[in-house]
């Protein structure tokens, strides 16, 4: 068994030391660097304890939409393809819902902080509120 | 006879660079060369002239030796022409001094003068420097394209002409090259093609990455337009909604226009600059055009990212497909943003 700390503790431990300690001893070009370095550091911290839920949870949204089952990227294959040939919500209820789901599970990882999140949630719940009353 | 040239060990750029000056600034000698950024299509170098008169500060932007130029790519002799095309209508543009000619040995690319200022754009938004010019900085972008999108087409080159349909086209190929399935952006571009508006009445001179980090501010506001490496002719809106695109705000995402100010402020200043009547709902349609080709772009760095540029940044950028995606989820459920 290995030893404690776990993998993720180490990398907020060096995100925090580039972003605290030595990104404030550098000049612009070199501080940004490092900010940026920190910044992916954060983004595999969450990846890591996410991907397989992420993963789980958008496998089964799709094997519900599409009324298959199969890997996650072969079912994100066949939504493209159906969408590409015009399908929608009307073909395929459910379809915002979970476009949504995906992209914020996908953006909570990638850039949790993005200033477009708060007002794309209130725009969703809008026309999510029109649809379960249509 | 010996044959320096021939001398693998020497690297002639800076020799080269050295006539260059004497070319351009005669008697002037070549002092402070320093590489600004590089990638793998081109390259951006800082050098001085200094003669008698003075010193004369230059930047040279040229390909990359063996660069292959991105598809979109407007080429460094269109460049140079609408840089001049544009400054012959006021906007504030860096002094085209030499476009590269075989004799330099140089490559293609030209050479401006160096314009003093800031591109950064969170400084620019937030320094207390730029408090005053923030209040007109989103009219003087109006006014700006307004004169950018006046300049008489026919003196211009040969260009890339792109409006609506093209612009469809574009995004499709973009995404069928891209091996990764990405059903929001197929819807996005599903609801592109049905809402797409008529081509425009004429194609206009588009600058294609009108944005902060694109321009050059002092304290009195708007001193340099730069990057016109994707100018080609086409829709004039395509311009007037690229400024207001989320991830050009910076941050700032309750003001549309660069994170500044309001559509109908530079709408206003627009119109009042000899611009065309804005459409919203033709904005609102480039707007998702826009962000669909801000987020394949990120996609296409992935190739870059395992190539060329391995560096955490580029692989970062990859990154930032979810902005783009959540944008348009947005821009499609939320309809005409006319603030």
């Amino acid at each position: 068994m290995l030893d404690d700390p776990r993998p993720e503790e180490l990398l907020a431990a060096v995100a925090r030391l580039l972003r605290e300690e030595i990104g404030p001893q550098l000049t612009d070009a070199a501080a940004f660097h490092a900010r940026v370095a920190a910044n992916a550091l954060d983004l595999v911290r969450r990846q890591i304890a996410d991907e397989a839920a992420i993963d789980a949870a958008e496998n089964a949204r799709l094997a519900a939409l599409l009324g298959t089952s199969g890997t996650t990227a072969g079912l994100n294959r066949l939504l493209a393809a159906r969408l590409r040939a015009g399908a929608g919500e009307a073909e395929m209820p459910g379809l915002m819902d979970h476009l949504w789901e995906t992209t914020l599970a996908k953006i909570a990882v990638d850039q949790p902080r993005y200033a477009s999140i708060a007002p794309a949630l209130a725009i969703r719940a809008a026309r999510r509120r029109e649809r379960k009353n249509a | 006879m010996d044959a320096p040239a021939m001398d693998v060990g020497v690297d002639p750029f800076p020799a080269r660079m050295a006539a260059l000056v004497g070319r351009i600034d005669p008697g002037a000698s070549l002092a402070n060369l320093g590489r600004l950024s590089g990638g793998a299509s081109q390259e951006t170098w800082a050098f001085d002239a200094v003669g008698p008169a003075g010193t004369r500060r230059l930047i040279l932007r040229r390909a990359a030796p063996g660069a292959v130029p991105h598809p979109m790519a407007a080429g460094f002799a269109v460049e140079a022409a609408a840089i001049r095309a544009a400054g012959v209508q006021g906007v504030p543009c860096p002094h085209v001094r030499h476009e590269l000619e075989p004799a330099d040995g140089l490559g293609e690319g030209f050479v401006t003068d160096h314009v003093e200022g800031e591109t950064l754009a969170r400084r620019i938004q937030r320094d207390e420097a730029f408090a005053a010019t923030r209040e007109t900085m989103v009219a003087s972008f109006g006014a700006i394209l307004a004169r950018i999108h006046r300049v008489p087409v026919a003196v211009l080159p040969p260009m890339r002409r792109s409006g609506v349909a093209a612009a469809l086209e574009a995004i499709r190929e973009s995404l069928d090259a891209d091996p990764t399935p990405r059903p929001v952006f197929e819807l996005a571009l599903g609801w592109a093609a049905r809402h797409a508006p008529p081509e425009p009445e004429r194609l206009a001179l588009v600058h294609g990455d009108f944005r902060l980090g694109n321009v050059i501010t002092g304290p009195e506001g708007v001193r340099a337009v730069l990057d016109w490496e994707l100018a080609h002719l086409g829709d004039p809106t395509e311009d007037l909604a690229w400024i207001s695109l989320p991830p050009w705000r910076f941050g700032r995402i309750e003001r549309p226009v660069a994170g500044l100010g309001s559509r109908a402020d530079m709408f206003e200043a627009y119109a009042r600059t000899g611009g065309a009547s804005v459409d919203a709902a033709r904005v609102h349609w480039w707007e998702v055009m826009g962000s669909l080709r801000w987020g394949l772009f990120c996609a296409e760095m992935l190739a870059r990212f395992r190539g060329d540029d391995p560096s955490v940044e580029r692989g970062m950028i990859v990154r930032r497909i979810s902005e783009s995606e959540i944008d348009l989820l947005a821009a499609i459920e939320g309809g005409i943003d006319a603030g």
